[in-house]
């Protein structure tokens, strides 16, 4: 009889004292592969979207142009503003932001410079081309939109 | 044995640490969005003075004329049109040009897209329809190929195997796609 109580008294229990370690393992992960975005967003970005999408070739080549509605609107107006790193911009003021971003980048790779546009879908295309024709000043003519994957429901949708 | 007495399990119970850590981790995940750094690419003309050498004469039959309003309608080789979706199949077949048609492009090389729009137009449509008329050359290229679509278009043209596959697709037809100053009736 004691032969059998000693036996069923060892612990039954799984060991788990490893699993908060591999937890952790994969916490840390996200946070060191996850980029914190520098520049608050103050303009509504709702990013229409397409099919036909590219990669960005070179990411550190890139520069960002945030255009759409301002979220505060009862301080900056209803109309679509350009958001240029942290303040709104106005077209005009394009030219000597993108000398300055060119400026950051080495000597041969000024000319290769993308803008990447991040437009609300509600944005008019006059403000898109008064920027557009800024950038052919500039000498900036590499262009992304940035857009999001259409999804084949959403075709289904949109035909209805 | 004194030793024992008492303190039979001298552990800390951890099993609520997977718990927290599960938690925080979670947290992340949805705190954090993945920045998308995909889209729809593009090259701007050069500025007007260094073009004007360059000033050729389009022919007609080669142009392929696509036009939006303030009111976000469609006018395409000059009909009007309801369903943008048809535009990737009317452009191919103009660029293409199977049928030796006159009306349509003399060559794939010749052929032009001009795609103009106002400046009440919005963003959603433009990039709609600009997603079709890239679509329509995207086509073309991956079917010279012999690759699908999705793969033609994630080809890295750094890598020089992928590069090879890239110059077979696109060959010498460019795409023309020529972004029209827009018309100022919307206004803004």
């Amino acid at each position: 009889m004691s032969k059998f109580k000693k036996k069923t008294s060892a612990s039954q229990e799984i060991p788990t004292s490893a699993l908060p370690d591999i937890i952790f393992m994969l916490l840390f992960f996200f946070m060191v592969t996850t980029v914190l975005r520098e520049t608050e967003i103050k303009v509504e970005q709702k990013i229409p979207k397409a099919e036909q999408m590219k990669k960005i070739e070179r990411k550190s080549l890139v520069t960002y142009l945030y255009i759409g509605k301002p979220k505060q609107t009862e301080k900056f107006g209803g109309e679509a503003k350009i958001q240029a790193n942290d303040v709104f911009i106005e077209p005009k003021d394009v030219l000597l932001w993108v000398a300055k971003e060119k400026d950051k980048l080495s000597e041969q790779e000024r000319d290769k410079i993308t803008i990447a546009l991040k437009v609300d879908s509600e944005a008019k295309m006059g403000i898109i081309s008064d920027v557009q024709q800024q950038l052919r000043k500039a000498n900036a003519r590499k262009l992304m939109y940035n857009t999001r994957q259409l999804v084949n429901t959403d075709k289904e949708n949109s035909l209805l | 044995m004194a030793r024992n007495k008492g303190r039979s399990a001298t552990e800390v119970n951890a099993g609520s640490m997977a718990d927290i850590a599960f938690l925080l981790l979670i947290f992340f995940l949805v705190t954090t969005t993945i920045a998308s750094d995909k889209g729809l690419s593009l090259t701007l003309p050069p500025e007007k003075d260094d073009a004007e050498e360059i000033d050729l004469k389009i022919k007609e039959r080669n142009l392929f004329k696509v036009a939006i309003n303030s009111a976000d309608r469609l006018l395409v080789e000059g009909e009007r049109m309801d369903d943008y979706t048809k535009i990737k199949d009317m452009l191919i077949e103009h660029v293409l040009n199977p049928g030796n048609n006159p009306e349509l492009a003399e060559s794939p090389q010749d052929a032009i897209v001009s795609f103009k729009t106002d400046r009440g137009t919005s963003y959603e449509i433009y990039i709609n329809v600009l997603d079709q008329l890239q679509g329509a050359y995207y086509q073309i290229y991956a079917d010279r190929a012999g690759i699908p679509v999705d793969e033609f278009r994630a080809l890295n043209t750094s890598n020089p195997k992928e590069r090879a596959i890239y110059d077979k697709g696109k060959g010498d037809i460019p795409m023309a796609i020529s972004i029209a100053e827009p018309t100022n009736i919307g206004g803004n």
